[in-house]
């Protein structure tokens, strides 16, 4: 629910994407990532990439950073595990990589089965080399992500924001009585 | 059988043969980024040493972010079976300035020449694989120019097909196991990243 007094977040994220030149749109859907993926969807200036799984998106961004794109890769924090071979290579071939990670298995998790890599996944990601930030409010979003991206593009780095579960919400299980 | 197959190293110099700098070529971990490297190291090219199953992902995001420029991705059939989800993923995107060839030689020929899924069936137990098709998959993903070239006879079609063929082009060539010489290209990745971008777009 789009609270009138929260800002939106996801609309600060595009916004930052679009002032960062960010063409390549590599996604596998989440329920928080849901809205960018649209506007991503919407704009003429970015092209969607949706993928069968997280590690491809890491090795399109390298082709597209070949080829003179920008791009950035949208995952639930269960994808950064399937990543975890294919991070290795960001570090090898040192390219931009700007990976939005929504949280599963974090604040407030009805899942059980998602607390082992949600758990991990900030871990796994600086065992593999990459820089870490995280945002739990609405209002920080767009700076923490403007950061990562200058830092991802300028410093040939890869940088993942973890947006938190505090932020995003924890989904609700509940069987039908 | 055998004769019906390519010699994987003469059939990438000749697919190679007088690449200018509209063409782009990524090549697959292992046999495939030496055979690459035999017919010519060349900025141009981006051989990996690692990331199995990710080089026709690095080839749909230098076609897409190209589309003026040819890229042939040129990998081994152990690669392409890792990575098979990302046929569907190029399906989707449909580059018609990709193009991919895959050197079926039916094992994991960095590691021991184990069978792979694609050796045939009917194979003594150690040769045995499933038959896999990956022209078929990859037909099935959605790329719906995919097929199986057998042997020399079709190799200027091929040559076409895969350079200027209506995209994304996606062929198996099945070849020889043959003990070849290594021919590496540079090691290092950043060196590799960066020729190539400089000679590509004029920046490091």
């Amino acid at each position: 629910m789009q609270d009138a007094h929260q800002p939106d977040w996801p609309s600060d994220v595009f916004e930052v994407l679009l002032a960062q030149r960010v063409r390549q749109v590599c996604y596998l859907p989440d329920a928080g990532h849901a809205r960018l993926i649209a506007l991503c969807h919407a704009s003429a200036e970015m092209r969607p990439i949706v993928l069968t799984t997280e590690e491809e998106g890491i090795a399109v961004l390298l082709g597209g950073w070949l080829g003179g794109d920008r791009g950035v890769l949208l995952m639930q924090s269960s994808g950064v595990g399937n990543c975890v071979n294919m991070l290795g290579l960001a570090r090898t071939m040192r390219y931009p990589l700007l990976m939005l990670v929504t949280m599963r298995g974090d604040f407030g998790e009805s899942n059980p089965w998602q607390l082992p890599m949600g758990q991990a996944t900030g871990t796994v990601l600086q065992a593999m080399g990459s820089i870490v930030f995280s945002a739990d409010r609405p209002a920080e979003v767009g700076r923490v992500v403007e950061a990562a991206a200058g830092m991802a593009f300028s410093g040939n780095q890869a940088v993942a924001v973890l947006l938190r579960q505090r932020l995003i919400g924890a989904k609700r299980f509940e069987a039908a009585r | 059988m055998n004769e019906e197959r390519f010699h994987r190293r003469e059939l990438v110099a000749e697919v190679l043969a007088g690449a200018d700098d509209r063409l782009l070529v990524v090549a697959g971990l292992g046999q495939s980024a030496w055979d690459v490297t035999a017919a010519g190291d060349r900025s141009l090219n981006l051989p990996l040493w690692g990331a199995m199953g990710g080089t026709l992902s690095v080839g749909l995001g230098l076609a897409l972010a190209r589309p003026e420029r040819r890229v042939l991705v040129i990998t081994g059939d152990g690669d392409m079976l890792m990575g098979v989800g990302s046929l569907a993923t190029v399906a989707a995107q449909r580059p018609s300035n990709l193009a991919i060839l895959v050197l079926d030689n039916e094992r994991f020929g960095e590691t021991g020449n184990q069978a792979t899924h694609t050796a045939p069936v009917q194979a003594p137990k150690e040769e045995r694989g499933a038959g896999t098709d990956l022209a078929l998959m990859a037909r099935g993903a959605g790329i719906a120019d995919s097929d199986t070239v057998h042997g020399p006879k079709g190799m200027e079609r091929l040559r076409h097909d895969l350079l200027k063929g209506e995209g994304p082009v996606f062929r198996v060539a099945k070849v020889l196991v043959e003990p070849l010489p290594l021919v590496l290209p540079p090691r290092d990745g950043a060196h590799l990243k960066e020729r190539f971008r400089q000679a590509l777009l004029g920046e490091a």
